[in-house]
């Protein structure tokens, strides 16, 4: 069962590169997509009710805490799937492309290319979110770099490929300092008398026999998996890859990396602190957290405001909202749960936002927040929800990261931080007031006098949204009980 | 074999400096060959018969093979192009040795996980890939640059491989192999789109 959620998208992937029919492609995305959901559905109903599902030979043995993200990967995917389609559709038709930055011509990157990449990019997510071999872990997070990189280069262009480079390289750096930290990790539980590790459960062995550790050794480790995987997670300062990227990236490629890849990373970072708050480091651990939680949380409010950009300011908005994370998960307690929370709500409404920001770009063909006008009468859907999404994101009630944040807030003065808590208002105060100058002006104001009046906008590229912004909506208004319950599993893990 | 294995990890060391001191692509790419097989060598004296020959495969053949024929397409000039002075690279590399060296007797290790000296030479091989990275302005060095830095981080774990982790190890290989296979594409394209190499020429994305 399990065997089947890693295998159907590397089969979907080697069977879309031998084929390369551009329909049958995009048709077999969507299958797969929805085949991954429904499995990955599965799968998280029997981590809910107690069971511990096996597959690969138990190297997929997914924990609460990785059900969680899979589902979101997976629930993102299909998302982006059926926003896939009627894209990659609409972009065969275009016969003369111009870069809006450079105003040269450029080609898109074959789509069978494109289709396959993104099947193996959730093949390697799916073994990130279900794996407790850290080993396998690092393998899966290297593969989703150089899986996801093909996909920002789907546009030939220069800027594109400026943001690849750069991706390819400080991620791939980055996740070196982490396999660095895996083997400080191994050094510090070296011990040639002691008790073999039999099984591929590495996580759970760590755990049991923390005290075998040597402390020092453990600290140095965790410090190499934060800096490792905390440059693919974008927090800050090691995030210089994170807005050119995702501002390159076709929209619905960026909807995947804020949305799902951004949690994969943090999950990468959470297995140290487990190991950590075993071996009783949970303050060393924590207290690193925050401390590049808040870094995050200061270095989106000094970029947001002002941001021209709309899809850089979403790119720092992930930065922002893994910056809550990493703090909310640093503290523990009631925060860690509302950092569980936050995650779902987050992952769903950025994801609405770029498949938006697609919409936009697609029919004002600018990046600029100042050339776009009059959204609420050239798109009428898409302008409405841009705003409802930029209110979800911001943080404001009824919307699920309003419940999100201010479970963390109250997380925080438990812990008495209220220090903390005092700077994390007011960056999402300024980041609220920034963000909304940007989001008001474009969706307000008179249609620019070139654009048609043509309000009539295509199924596939509202549904996905629409279905998004309802989600978390509910999510702000009511968390059902089994929601919370795995919610709080999984936070349990890591000292919720 | 245990002389050899001293022998194996001095001259990783001596091609850590001359990794910085390479003027041309050419000869970059003959010492990362080079550093391959030492590692390949070092496998092999600790008994990893498979991964020795997995490591000399990739690391020694492959990867070198790979990088030589994107050179030979490049239809520019082959130098490095340092962003500083040269000798600073190097000064910075004997830093980071002698800082290895320093850090190996600080720490407290389990007696007889690390042979001697395989520790700074590690540590050094990481340092020296990172100045490569970011010392060089050319795409294919940087490219290169990660690769030192991995064989730097490869040396750290070679005592504690075993065989309930081969696995790994070739999963990492493979990996690595994918990595610098992509980035071989993305320099290709790189090379048609801005006529160079040069990563001094990626400014079009900033705040």
């Amino acid at each position: 069962m399990l065997d089947a959620l890693l295998i159907l998208p590397l089969l979907a992937a080697i069977i879309m590169l031998l084929v390369g029919n551009a329909a049958f492609c995009r048709a077999l995305l969507l299958l797969t997509a929805i085949g991954h959901t429904a499995l990955s559905l599965a799968a998280c109903i029997r981590v809910a009710r107690g069971e511990a599902p096996e597959g690969m030979m138990g190297l997929m043995t997914p924990d609460a805490l990785g059900a969680l993200f899979l589902m979101l990967a997976s629930l993102l995917f299909l998302a982006a799937s059926i926003y896939a389609t009627g894209y990659l559709r609409e972009e065969e038709k275009v016969e003369e492309r111009t870069c809006i930055q450079t105003h040269r011509p450029f080609t898109n990157a074959p789509e069978r290319r494109f289709t396959a990449c993104l099947c193996f990019f959730l093949a390697a997510m799916t073994l990130v979110t279900t794996t407790r071999h850290l080993g396998a872990l690092w393998v899966g997070i290297e593969v989703t770099t150089l899986s996801s990189a093909p996909l920002i280069y789907f546009h030939r262009h220069r800027p594109s490929l400026e943001a690849t480079w750069k991706y390819l390289i400080i991620c791939s750096i980055g996740i070196a300092l982490a396999l660095l930290g895996i083997i400080l990790l191994s050094v510090a539980f070296y011990n040639p008398t002691g008790p073999e590790m039999d099984s591929m459960d590495q996580l759970d062995w760590y755990i049991q026999h923390t005290g075998l550790a040597s402390a020092p050794w453990l600290k140095a480790a965790f410090i190499f998996l934060l800096v490792g995987y905390g440059t693919k997670m974008g927090l800050a300062p090691l995030h210089n890859w994170l807005p050119d990227a995702h501002s390159q990236a076709p929209s619905l490629v960026s909807a995947l990396l804020s949305g799902a890849l951004l949690n994969c990373a943090l999950l990468g970072i959470l297995r140290g602190h487990q190991i950590m708050r075993a071996a009783g480091l949970g303050d060393f651990s924590g207290g690193l957290l925050v401390f590049f939680g808040l870094i995050s949380l200061l270095t989106a409010a000094i970029f947001i405001v002002g941001q021209g950009h709309y899809k850089r300011m979403l790119a720092y908005s992930s930065v922002e909202h893994m910056g809550i994370l990493a703090i909310g998960l640093g503290i523990g307690g009631l925060a860690a749960q509302g950092a569980m929370l936050h995650a779902v709500c987050h992952s769903l409404t950025k994801c609405m936002l770029f498949l938006l920001a697609g919409n936009i770009l697609t029919r004002y063909h600018t990046f600029s927040s100042y050339d776009v006008r009059g959204l609420r009468w050239t798109m009428p859907v898409t302008g409405a929800l841009w705003a409802v999404g930029f209110l979800a994101v911001a943080g404001s009630p009824p919307f699920g990261i309003f419940v999100s944040e201010f479970l963390v807030l109250k997380g925080l003065f438990a812990a008495g931080q209220t220090w903390l808590a005092a700077i994390y208002l007011t960056a999402l105060a300024i980041i609220f007031v920034g963000m909304s100058m940007a989001v008001l002006r474009m969706v307000q104001g008179s249609r620019p006098y070139d654009m048609p009046a043509n309000p009539r906008e295509p199924l596939w590229s509202i549904l996905p949204p629409l279905v998004l912004a309802a989600t978390v909506l509910c999510l702000g208004i009511y968390v059902p009980d089994w929601l919370w319950n795995f919610l709080q599993t999984g936070a349990a893990l890591v000292g919720g | 074999m245990n002389t050899l294995f001293a022998t194996l990890i001095f001259l990783i060391l001596v091609n850590n400096i001359l990794l910085l001191a390479a003027f041309r692509l050419p000869s970059l790419i003959r010492l990362i060959a080079f550093q391959g097989i030492c590692l390949a060598a070092l496998l092999f004296c600790e008994q990893h018969l498979l991964l020795a020959c997995a490591v000399l495969l990739i690391k020694g053949l492959l990867l070198p093979g790979l990088l030589l024929r994107t050179i030979k397409r490049l239809p520019i000039n082959t130098d490095l192009r340092p962003r500083l002075h040269q000798g600073l690279g190097i000064v910075a590399g004997m830093t980071g040795l002698i800082f290895a060296l320093w850090l190996e007797t600080r720490l407290a290790i389990q007696p007889g996980l690390f042979p001697p000296l395989l520790l700074p030479a590690g540590l050094t091989t990481l340092f020296c890939g990172l100045i490569l990275v970011v010392g060089r302005s050319t795409a294919l060095a940087q490219v290169m640059g990660y690769l030192v830095a991995e064989n730097g981080i490869f040396v750290l774990g070679i005592p504690l491989m075993s065989a309930n982790t081969v696995w790994f190890e070739l999963a990492l290989l493979l990996d690595i192999f994918v990595a610098v296979f992509v980035m071989g594409i993305a320099i290709n394209h790189i090379v048609e789109t801005f006529e160079s190499i040069d990563v001094d020429g990626f400014r079009s994305l900033r705040d």
